[in-house]
């Protein structure tokens, strides 16, 4: 068995009366691919902002590796190598492509303020590393061709591309991909699943992942998770969830049974 | 003969004003949209921050003179805006420190920020009439002409003569020094790209390992820089007087909004598109028409728009205009 790289331990995030995420425990293991599914609402994307940051628990624990995150901010663990992607693709609109990914690797000497204003040659060396690293990402996703167009005007699974390409900027531990297969064709979604792979095998990336396409899930994810009103109902490989009769019912509405 | 004379006559009272004007309007609109981008929040504090940052560089100025020091025929102000910035600096981040980082931590919303802002107003308002009195101060030393209008009359043999204030000139050339560094900055280098999309989109770019402290921190320190700069350069061109730095905030905020707020090179241009609307709008054209027309054309009212009493309702007019037909600013910015 590997190890566990992010473990959620009881976490309650309630907005008001409706609870989001109800004592919801769970393990994501190192180099796997993880799926979550779940009914709308059930709290798949809750749980993605609590654990990367975005929202703050109302009560439970987060680890990574054995250290506790569960109040650090999301560009702390964006050093930890913890990394996300949104449902609704985000990027900085009036930004190039190319410029979005260029702002992505973090801790470097431009960084610093008196370094970026004598603006000496290794900055500027080190820019020219950033700049084919980005063209090697987006080469890679077959989106060379958009680095110069401003990220704003890109259509909504070419946002999806960059948001891929940002994750793979630095070298990430662990990418949450929310819904990153929704919007996107078929072709598109074929190489998102070889580049999730790749990274996966190649790199040693850990995914933990949002889907609603569950042939997509089922090809990539093992194991799969299924949320339902907050907490996890069930745990397994995507054939052990196809045969879940809780599973089914919880998709199919009817709701759980206690 | 009479054509040129209108010319200069325009150049003179319009010109060569508006671009002065423009540049110190610019100075301070990009200031309140660079924290309107990062900090998301309209700072009423701003004009006052730039009245607190002249009284500095007065007080150092006075203190300079007094030993002794000066610039020869630049005015001493300009040796003593290194000490203006870094308190000015000090003061807005100690401000920032003990205001609107709580506010930030608490998440209020931006109505609270600005009534925050409002506040501090007052108070920052109040230190600068307790310390250096609300009374007109004029502190331009060195020469005060490059060019004097009857040297120009006798140099070209014009009956209109153009004079050219030294001021007018440091405020060009120092509003081109600053802004060009700021764009340079904001442009090319990391941190300032990182500024940039910090502005775009907070939670992207938090996620994209931005450190939002530190991002706050330069903000203050820019916005900081230019108040001083732009609060200097307009007392020396006018005179330092704490209340017209509180009434300038209207045609700042016009000045931003036109641009787009959030948008610094959008705000560069509104500082020059209100300087020259207010200025074209309040000159009296008669000795203008009377170069050009025929004598028997010639006008016998002022000609002038509206009245200089009314100068703010230019400003006022043009954030409404705006507001309402194009409230992200010519230059797209944000939607208020």
């Amino acid at each position: 068995m590997s190890e566990i790289l992010v473990k959620v331990e009881n976490v309650i995030k309630t907005f008001g009366g409706l609870v989001a995420l109800d004592g919801c425990s769970l393990d994501i293991k190192d180099k796997s691919i993880t799926g979550i599914i779940g009914p709308n609402g059930s709290g798949k994307t809750t749980l993605f902002n609590v654990i990367t940051g975005n929202l703050k628990p109302d009560s439970g624990n987060i680890f990574y590796n054995g250290i506790e995150i569960t109040n650090t901010e999301s560009h702390e663990l964006f050093h930890l190598g913890i990394l996300r992607t949104f449902q609704i693709a985000h990027e900085f609109t009036n930004m190039t492509v190319i410029e979005n990914l260029m702002v992505v690797p973090g801790n470097q000497r431009g960084e610093k303020l008196l370094y970026s204003l004598i603006n000496s040659q290794k900055i500027k060396k080190e820019d020219k590393a950033i700049k084919e690293k980005a063209i090697d990402v987006l080469q890679f996703l077959k989106i060379e061709h958009l680095k110069n167009e401003r990220a704003g005007n890109l259509s909504g699974g070419q946002k999806k591309l960059l948001e891929l390409a940002r994750t793979m900027m630095v070298d990430a531990k662990i990418v949450f991909l929310d819904e990153v297969g929704a919007g996107v064709n078929k072709t598109l979604l074929k190489d998102i699943s070889e580049s999730i792979l790749k990274l996966n095998q190649d790199k040693g990336y850990t995914f933990c992942m949002i889907e609603h396409d569950f042939n997509f899930i089922s090809e990539l994810c093992d194991p799969v998770i299924v949320l339902a009103e907050g907490s996890v109902l069930f745990k397994g490989t995507a054939k052990e969830v196809k045969m879940n009769e809780e599973v089914i019912e919880s998709y199919l509405g009817k709701g759980v049974k206690k | 003969m009479d054509f040129l004379n209108a010319i200069i006559l325009i150049s003179n009272f319009i010109i060569v004003p508006a671009i002065t004007y423009g540049s110190q309007l610019a100075l301070g609109a990009i200031g309140v949209t660079l924290i309107y981008g990062v900090l998301r929040f309209a700072n009423f504090a701003y004009g006052d921050l730039m009245a607190f940052a002249t009284m500095i560089v007065i007080l150092t100025t006075w203190y300079l003179q007094s030993i002794g020091i000066s610039l020869g025929f630049l005015p001493t102000a300009l040796l003593a805006l290194p000490i203006g910035i870094l308190i000015t600096i000090g003061i807005s981040l100690f401000f920032d420190k003990t205001v609107f980082e709580y506010y930030r931590n608490k998440k209020a919303n931006s109505v609270t920020f600005i009534v925050v802002s409002l506040g501090l107003m007052f108070v920052l308002n109040a230190i600068v009439r307790i310390i250096i009195g609300p009374g007109d101060i004029n502190f331009m030393d060195g020469h005060k002409f490059i060019m004097k209008a009857r040297e120009f009359k006798n140099l070209t043999g014009l009956n209109e003569g153009l004079a050219i204030k030294s001021t007018q000139v440091i405020t060009l050339i120092t509003t081109v020094i600053t802004c060009s560094l700021l764009f340079y900055f904001l442009n090319k280098t990391k941190t300032g790209k990182s500024m940039r999309a910090y502005s775009d989109n907070e939670d992207l770019a938090l996620l994209s390992g931005i450190d939002p402290k530190k991002i706050i921190l330069i903000t203050w320190v820019i916005v900081s820089i230019l108040a001083t700069v732009g609060g200097t350069l307009y007392g020396l061109d006018k005179s330092f007087k704490p209340f017209t730095y509180f009434n300038n905030l209207l045609p700042i905020f016009a000045a931003t909004i036109v641009g787009g707020i959030g948008n610094p090179l959008g705000a560069f241009y509104g500082g020059f598109l209100v300087a020259f609307s207010e200025i074209t709008l309040t000159y009296a054209y008669k000795k203008f028409f009377k170069y050009l027309l025929p004598e028997n054309l010639e006008p016998n009212t002022l000609i002038q728009f509206i009245s200089t009493d009314y100068k703010f309702a230019i400003s006022f007019a043009i954030l409404v205009i705006v507001l309402i037909f194009r409230p992200n600013g010519i230059f797209k910015g944000k939607v208020i």
